[in-house]
Formats: C-alpha cells, structure tokens, sequence
C-alpha cells in the first residue's frame, strides 16, 4: 500500500521534473523550475511598504491574499523599467512563502533534458553569479536557470559586509 | 486540526473529546444537585457505549476496557436503580476514569503511542459495582443503615428508587404519528384510553381531541404531548406507548416531580385536559430542571452541529473578500459610467444586500461562546475544593457572550489561573470565614460581558481580598517595584501580582506559590491585544477583570490618505482629528514639530515623511491631523485627508515581509472595497517611536 503512494509520488514528481518555466528580462533568458510555480499573472496595483529594500516592490492583492511582488530586475541590479502590458508576474511558492516576481515577459515552459543542463562556470569575482544554479542550453540559446530559494534568502546585509 | 494524517483518527479524536466534555458536564450537574437523574445516567450510559465502540474500532484497549467497566456500573445504575449509591465516590470513579481518556487522546494527539494503563481504575470501578450489587441485593434497611454509620454520603439515584409509598412518577411524552395516518386525534384518544389503565393522570395538549378537528393538524404538526403521573416505572410506560398503533416517534422523558405540570400549565393555560381523578399541581425543585435539561437535550439534537477546521473558514472569508471586490469591479465598472439601466441598479443593490448579509454570517461562523470555557471552570473548582478542603460556588453569567474562535484559545489559560488563584489565595477556609461573618461558603462569580467592541470578563470572588502592604513588601524584596512606593495607586500595586516571579505565599503548594500563574495571565491577555484590571477590597474581596477585543479580524477603522497611499487607523485610537490654525504650530530647535491644542502641546508625526510618500500636501494648514492615543501617549498624525470610517478585515503582512523586520508603524493590512490595499498603522509602535531615545 505504502509503496503503490510512493509510486504515485514519484509519477507526480516526474511530471514536473526537467520542466522550467522560461521568463525574459533585457536580453537574458532565465528559467525556473515549474514546481515553484503557481500562477502567472498580469501586472496589478502594487502598495508600496516603507523601509524595504528596494526590489521588494511592495504587495498586491492575489484575490484576497496579501502577497510581496519583488522586482527581479532590480533584485539583479539591472536597469528598472516601466510596467507595460507584457510586464508579468510569476507567483511563486518557495517554502511555503508565496512571491510575485515582476519579470519583462513570461515565454513558454520548456523541459529541458537532464544532459543539456551544465554547472555555471566559476567566476573569478565569486558573487556574480549566486542566483543562478545551473545554466541551460536550448537549441542555440542558453537559459539561466534560478536558484529560487537564495532569491528570497540571498540578503543585503550580506552584500554589505563584502563590499566594506 | 493536524493531529494525523488519518482522517478516521482525527475523527475518533474529535468525537471522543467531545463526549468526554458532554461526560464531564453530566457528572459535574449531576454532582451539584446531589443525585443522578435518570436522563444523566442514560447520557453518561450512552456516551461510554459510544466511547467504548470507537476506542474499541481504533484498538485503543485500555479505553475500550476503562468505557465498558463504566458502561457496566451505569447499566446496573440503570437498570436495578438501587437506592443507596455514594455519589461523591461514583462521580469521582467517573472523572478519574474521564481524566485517563483525556490524557490519552493528548498521547494521541501528539502522536505518542496511547499506552497508559487503566487496570488500576478498572479494578476500582468493578469493586465498586460489586459494593452496590450487594447493598442492591440485600436490599435490607440494616444495610441501609450500615452505610450510613460510615458516613456515606447518601442520596437516591432515581425516583423510582424513592419509598413505594411516595412512589409517583412523572413523564413527559411526544407522540409523532406516521405521516399520512390520517384521524391524529382518534388516535391520540386511543393512546390516552390506553393510558387510563396504568396512568393516575394525565394531560395532554391539544386539549380537545375528540370534537376539534384543529387539532388533528396540531397533533400532525407538533406531536402528540402527553404529561403522566403513574405509580409504574419508565420501561412499562414505554413499552404501553409503543404499541400504538402507526407511530413514527416517541419521546418519552422522565420528570422528577410535578413541578413539569406547573410548567405545562404556563405554557398552554387552558389546554390542559384532566382525564382521570383530580389533583392539584405541587411544587418541588428539581423538576423544571430536569424538564430543561431534557429539552436542552432534545434541541441538541435538531440543532444539528458540524465542526469546520478554522483554516477553512479564513479560506472562505478570503472568498468572501473577493467577492465583496468583485462585486464592486462590476457595479462600479467604467464601461457602465453615464449609462441609464434602472434594472441594473435595482440588481446590483440585491447583489450587494446578499454579498453584505454572507460577509456577516461568515463572521458569525467564527464567533463562539465562551460557555464551553467556562463550564470548563467547573471541574477546576470541585478538584481543588475537594483538595483544600474549602467550599466555595461558581457562579456563571454571561456565557452565551460569544467571542472570536482565535481569541477564545488564548482566553481557558488566564482564566483557569485567575480561578485557581482566587480559590487557594482568595477564598477562605470555612471556619475563617464564618469568624468573618461571611457566609459559610465562597463565592466566585465568573462573569462575561459585551463592552463597544470588548468583551469584559470578570472574575470576582468573596475571599479576604489583596493584602497592599504585603504585596509592597514582597516587591521591595523581589526588587520589583519600579516607582516610589508613594507614588503608587492601588491599581498599581495591585497589578504587581501579576510580574513573573511575583508570589505572596511563602511555600509552593500543587495549585500556587511559584510566581508563574498570574504572569501567563497577563502575557496571554496582552497576546490578543487586551487588558488585565485588579480592583480590591481587604476582607472583601478580590475582582479581576479581563478586556478583550472581540475579534482580531475585524476592526472598526479611519481610511486616510497620504499622497497615492492609504492607510487605516483603528478607530478605538482615535481621539479627535482637527485642522489646526497656523500660529497653533510649534518647532522647537531641534526641528520637533508640536501643535498646541486647548492648551496642550503634543508631538506631531508627519506620516507622509514617516512612511516615506510622496504628497502634495506638506502643509499642515492644507492638511487634517488625527489625534491618537495609546497606552496614554498621545499623538497627532498628519495626513492628507480623512477617506472615511469602515469596518476593515485585518490580514497579517506577508511573512517575507515580517521577516525583514522593517516593518515598524503597521499592523497589517487591509483590503478596501475596490480591492487595493490599505495598509493599518499601529499606533502603539509609532507612539512609541515620538517618545525620545
């Protein structure tokens, strides 16, 4: 009995495993595994939260649940940019804390084969690179595929520290 | 609820804490009057066969065996009904074996293994039973008197039991007929007939069955109602009544004295009919209770009751919330504006009526009476009465005060200490209270009452009261007081029971003495935002009173605007808004902002500058300052304009963002009727940020 649950657990997973969510942003194209994924929504009417940091957009109300909306381009350092009708948010759940990411434009979901997924390369500078867990290659382009949890937990206080 | 992953266990558990609760209170009733009614043994009888079965289905043996040695001693209750039973020492037998159930389904729910061992218990039980059987047996008035040379406390389980020559019961009983049988009342006529054999008496409504044909439809509609009086017991009745001819239902419920018959008379003055030989209603105590009680219980019964898991009910009050937006995304949308559509309108007021009156409800879902934490109260003051050796009455008002589900968990804790604490400190023991003059035994009056937006609940007891001087120097020895003693009010002093740490008694008994009650006392009041007041008189007495919001989820709020955002402030906080005159505004050196107002000065915190948004409107002239108090500071807060007061639904921030802990001035948040956010400032927290350092 035992075993045929865990079987059924093991089916469920593999219907999401290898499948990655793909977004753009400037030129860059990122993934992020379905699994974190629960909607995708159009950009909605942020209420802005004093003190945060500032890719910490504010809140939005997901029919009628409060949920944080994070800039991730701002969160990379990049160049804001104004919303528009593309602009859309990914609602994630990562350990059970729910996030909206802004991001430029949703793609497709794509499932990439185990073999096309490759290590970033090593960065002499070291940090340039933690958000991004592995690197993707699809045809003739390359996904960056997130590392979701350092998205949330990677914090300024960190980044300060190595900057002084 | 998340005591397993097995629905069938979370179910067994649910039920089984349940009836213990419905067990408990039973015994308690049944212990105060003194003598075990005939419907108390037949609920306990029925609760531990049901106990039995389902601990038995779950292979939980240990209870299975405790509930059938218990079923065993109120069968034999039941059906022998012997005269001389010790109450004290069934009902402690029964509380002991409802204390075993309880800590195992707490083994349960915690996922332990339930492995306590009832063996112990058991045996006591069957001993017990054995006494009873054989007093039963001989039956003979030496025994009686035997039993009575040890002191027994004696009382008589049931009527029946009562000498033969006062041996009259009184039964109350509703006869359903099958749908459709046509001719109610030549039936019910039958039934009556048929009673006149065994009955002394009997009433019945309708009165006239015979010659009103009205009264057939009653009959149909509401039962046939039968009050007796028979020299016969309860079996033989309703064994006669069962053989009527097409009956659906009959309940039959045993009155303990005439006392039913008065009640009836109130009820339907000249309905009632006497059939057979006259005789004047008497007066007794008991009855009326009793004919409550089986009411209560057969109401139970109709008012089915489910029991929902919490987190279900948030998730339809998000629903809810939704709707509430969804509807305003459509009644007030753009497309329509300047459009003429009277049937429009009309629909969209009846949606918003309906969406309004389903917002109430799910609110009312989520409001318990505090009865169930009271009655709770009552166990608590038998075991330790019994312990210390003190006599003191609980006395309950106000249960039916109901309270948000989230606020009454927080709530059985404090009480259950202040309770405690009134007992072993408060309330004397007997003979020092009758040197006092008071009455030979203490009085706690438990109380609960609604107040604006708070509920009250007051437990005030008759005991020696708060000793100030002792309390002052147990403090200086404790190095707790934190002001000049001189300075001090009453209340103050009073309220320094309440530190952690805080004991006046000298030596650490099972119920008090280590410093630890009265602080979770405040510290649970204080968790959902209410307050603890100690009032005092030596000899006298002792009150404590608890206030508490009615509910975290809802507050009556201000909306304002600063700049685009909104913000909502409690309206509880809010003293006065008002626009001041410019010469009322001072700036001291240091660039603090003051407004002087009726000739006191308070601090001024522009929100715009303190939440960081952009506004127009930096001059206070332009703008509406908003007074607000907390814990007695006092505060004007500058804003843009007031948007106006509505009741707001609090909703935690997200936990991403708690997390970051920057989130100092707010609350929460709140959705308004377009669906934006609005953002709850916490007065407490900015108040406390306008105080210097």
């Amino acid at each position: 009995m035992s075993n045929t649950v865990e079987n059924v657990m093991e089916m469920e997973e593999d219907t999401q495993k290898g499948r990655f969510l793909t977004f753009s942003l400037d030129r860059e194209s990122f993934g992020i595994e379905i699994k974190y994924v629960t909607e995708i929504i159009g950009i909605q009417t942020i209420t802005e939260i004093p003190e945060l940091p500032e890719y910490v957009k504010g809140i939005i109300n997901l029919r009628g649940k409060i949920i944080p909306v994070m800039d991730v381009r701002l969160r990379f350092k990049k160049q804001s940019r104004e919303y528009n009708d593309r602009t859309c948010v990914i609602v994630v759940d990562i350990n059970d804390i729910s996030i909206g990411l802004i991001v430029d434009s949703v793609s497709e979901v794509l499932a990439i084969p185990e073999q096309d997924i490759v290590e970033p390369p090593k960065m002499n500078k070291g940090l340039s690179n933690r958000y991004i867990k592995m690197i993707a290659k699809v045809g003739n382009d390359v996904k960056l595929l997130l590392d979701c949890e350092k998205l949330l937990t990677g914090d300024e206080l960190e980044d300060l520290g190595k900057v002084l | 609820m998340k005591y397993s992953n097995e629905p069938m266990l979370d179910m067994f558990i649910f039920e089984t804490t349940q009836l213990i609760e419905q067990l408990e209170t039973a015994i308690l009733s049944s212990e105060k009057s003194n003598c075990y009614t005939q419907a108390a043994i037949n609920e306990i009888f029925r609760i531990m066969h049901t106990i039995k079965g389902c601990s038995a289905m779950m292979l939980l043996d240990d209870i299975s065996s405790l509930a059938h040695a218990i079923e065993d001693l109120f069968y034999f209750l039941r059906e022998e009904k012997p005269q001389n039973v010790d109450c004290c020492t069934l009902s402690d037998l029964v509380l002991e074996g409802v204390d075993f159930v309880k800590v195992e389904m707490e083994k349960i729910k915690n996922g332990d293994a339930a492995d306590g061992k009832a063996y112990s218990l058991i045996d006591n039980i069957k001993a017990f039973l054995a006494v009873l059987k054989h007093s039963n047996t001989s039956g003979a008035p030496a025994d009686t008197k035997e039993h009575n040379s040890e002191k027994w406390h004696k009382n008589c389980v049931s009527r029946e039991a009562a000498p033969p020559s006062a041996a009259i019961n009184f039964f109350k009983a509703v006869i359903f007929f099958e749908e459709g049988c046509e001719m109610e009342n030549i039936r019910a006529f039958e039934v009556v007939h048929n009673l006149k054999g065994i009955a002394d008496e009997v009433y019945h409504i309708p009165e006239n069955i015979t010659d009103n044909s009205k009264s057939s439809e009653i009959i149909q509609r509401e039962g046939f109602k039968l009050y007796i009086t028979t020299h016969y017991p309860y079996e033989q009745l309703y064994e006669l009544l069962m053989r009527t001819v097409l009956l659906k239902k009959l309940e039959l419920t045993e009155a303990e004295s005439r006392d039913d018959i008065p009640a009836l008379s109130q009820a339907a003055h000249e309905m009632c009919a006497r059939v057979s030989e006259d005789g004047s209603p008497g007066k007794g105590g008991n009855g009326q209770r009793e004919a409550d009680y089986a009411e209560a219980q057969h109401v139970s019964i109709h008012n089915s009751i489910i029991s929902v898991n919490v987190n279900k009910l948030d998730r339809l009050m998000d629903r809810i919330g939704e709707m509430v937006i969804a509807e305003a995304m459509v009644v007030q949308n753009p497309d329509l504006k300047g459009m003429q559509m009277d049937n429009f309108q009309k629909a969209a007021w009846q949606l918003n009526k309906i969406v309004g009156e389903i917002q109430d409800m799910v609110m009312s879902i989520r409001m318990v009476p505090l009865a169930d934490t009271f009655n709770k109260m009552h166990r608590i003051v038998r075991d330790m009465c019994r312990k210390l050796d003190k006599e003191v009455e609980l006395e309950i008002t106000g249960e039916e005060t109901e309270v948000d589900k989230n606020i009454i968990e927080h709530i059985s804790d404090p009480l259950m200490h202040l309770i405690r604490n009134s007992i072993d400190h408060g309330i004397e023991p007997p003979e020092e209270r009758k040197a006092a003059g008071k009455p030979h035994s203490g009085r706690i009056a438990l109380e609960a009452r609604n107040a604006g937006s708070d509920v009250l609940i007051i437990v005030k007891d008759d005991g020696r009261g708060l000793n100030r001087e002792r309390i002052l120097t147990k403090a200086r020895e404790n190095d707790l007081l934190l002001k000049p003693e001189d300075d001090m009010s009453d209340r103050e002093i009073f309220s320094l029971i309440f530190l952690a740490g805080f004991s006046t008694k000298d030596g650490v008994s099972e119920y008090s003495g280590r410093g630890v009650g009265l602080d979770v006392v405040t510290k649970n009041i204080e968790k959902v935002g209410g307050s603890v007041q100690v009032d005092s008189v030596m000899g006298r007495g002792t009150s404590i009173t608890m206030k508490i919001p009615l509910t975290l989820a809802i507050i009556d709020g201000m909306n304002i605007q600063v700049g685009s955002a909104r913000y909502t402030i409690p309206i509880i906080s809010i003293m006065q808004s008002f626009r001041p005159a410019e010469n009322d505004i001072i700036t001291d050196p240091d660039g603090n902002e003051m407004v002087m107002l009726r000739g006191c000065c308070y601090p001024v915190l522009r929100l715009h500058e303190h939440f960081n948004v952009r506004t127009e409107i930096t001059e206070f002239t332009k703008g509406i300052f908003i007074m607000v108090e907390s814990e007695h500071k006092v505060l004007c807060i500058f804003a843009d304009e007031l948007l106006g007061q509505q009741q707001v639904v609090i909703k935690a921030l997200p936990a991403y963002i708690r997390s970051s802990g920057k989130t100092r001035g707010l609350a929460g948040c709140t959705l308004l009727g377009d669906g934006s956010i609005s953002l709850i400032v916490d007065i407490a927290g900015l108040a406390g940020l306008s105080e210097p350092g």
